[in-house]
């Protein structure tokens, strides 16, 4: 069975969630303590949601700084795959894994609520499995999650099809920045979620592993995680590039 | 030899950057009767000290540590100040 780490840090709160979340995606899912500087050989690498380190300073610039993400960022250069929900959407923007970061809320308050996202393709690691043109429910619950990047870099990414959701309504209609029902954080040109150049790393602030069972209230998350797994399946067997991510994983630990 | 020197780092929101906060804060005003105040912007002041063989070396750690830490420079811009 497929390997996926789920990074775990003081102040996670997400990371339990997840690892059931990759469980029912089909994976068999471990858990990567933050002072680690080894990925113990995993297929792919899920950074997950809550507080790390206290989100003192701005959230996510400390956990940036933890063994383990270096590790995360080595793997990450060798095309392994990486995705990181919410804070773990964050770290990597800390980290400069994808583009942009995260400011306050527009209205500056903490927001848990259910959103809807639009993916903008399907055709990716993240987003194999999800149903082309089908708006996913799924929660968001943040404090920073508004999407920010200089205007040339936003042209960029849409231009390179780095975008890879976007906040819209129920019926799945696009909406402008200001519109703080469909975008409540506001999010430049509503982005809910992105991905580097390379496409092997992607971050959103919704929380799939929220919306992974019927009983939570949607499951349409699920398709993201089940992507997700399938992708590093794939990897692991055939990737070069991930093999030699693990190896230098393991030889950073000794 | 080394000396201690003291510094402050002033980060604040770039110029362009929304400032929720600055603008909660600039909405109060006429909470107060304050007239004629505008363009708040609201950062943080992280205070330090750093031990160094002159001033100037004490500069390099203090600025790599602003750009590479306490500010995101995509987003913050940064001062420092000797104290």
């Amino acid at each position: 069975m497929t390997r996926i780490g789920v990074v775990v840090f003081p102040g996670s709160n997400c990371d339990r969630d997840t690892l059931a979340g990759v469980e029912l995606a089909g994976g068999e899912a471990v858990a990567l303590w933050h002072e680690q500087a080894s990925l113990e050989g995993v297929s792919a690498v899920i950074l997950p949601g809550g507080f790390a380190y206290g989100d003192y300073l701005r959230a996510g610039v400390i956990a940036r700084f933890s063994p383990i993400m270096r590790a995360v960022s080595a793997f990450a250069a060798d095309g392994g795959l990486v995705l990181g929900i919410c804070n773990g959407f964050q770290v990597i923007a800390e980290a400069g894994l994808v583009p942009g970061a995260l400011l306050r809320n527009r209205g500056l308050r903490f927001l848990g609520r259910d959103v809807h996202i639009a993916t903008d393709r399907v055709d990716t690691p993240f987003t194999s499995m999800v149903e082309a043109g089908r708006p996913l429910r799924m929660p968001i619950a943040h404090g920073e999650g508004c999407y920010f990047a200089d205007p040339a870099t936003l042209d960029e990414l849409e231009r390179d099809g780095q975008v890879l959701f976007r906040y819209v309504t129920s019926a799945g209609a696009t909406v402008a920045d200001g519109d703080a029902a469909a975008n409540p954080n506001g999010s430049l040109r509503a982005i809910a979620g992105v991905l580097n150049a390379a496409g092997n790393v992607a971050g959103l602030m919704p929380h799939p592993e929220r919306a992974s069972e019927r009983v939570l209230g949607s499951d349409d998350g699920l398709a993201i995680l089940r992507s997700f797994v399938d992708a590093a399946s794939r990897a692991s067997q055939s990737g070069p590039a991930t093999d030699a991510a693990a190896l230098a994983g393991a030889g950073a630990a000794s | 030899m080394t000396s201690e020197f003291r510094f402050a780092v002033n980060v604040t929101p770039k110029a362009g950057i929304l400032d929720p906060q600055g603008r909660a804060v600039e909405g109060s005003l006429g909470h107060l009767g304050i007239e004629g105040v505008s363009a708040i912007r609201v950062g943080r002041r992280i205070e330090l000290t750093v031990a160094a063989a002159d001033e100037a070396a004490a500069r390099v750690t203090v600025d790599r540590l602003a750009t590479e830490l306490l500010s995101n420079p995509l987003i913050e811009s940064f001062e420092v100040e000797r104290r």
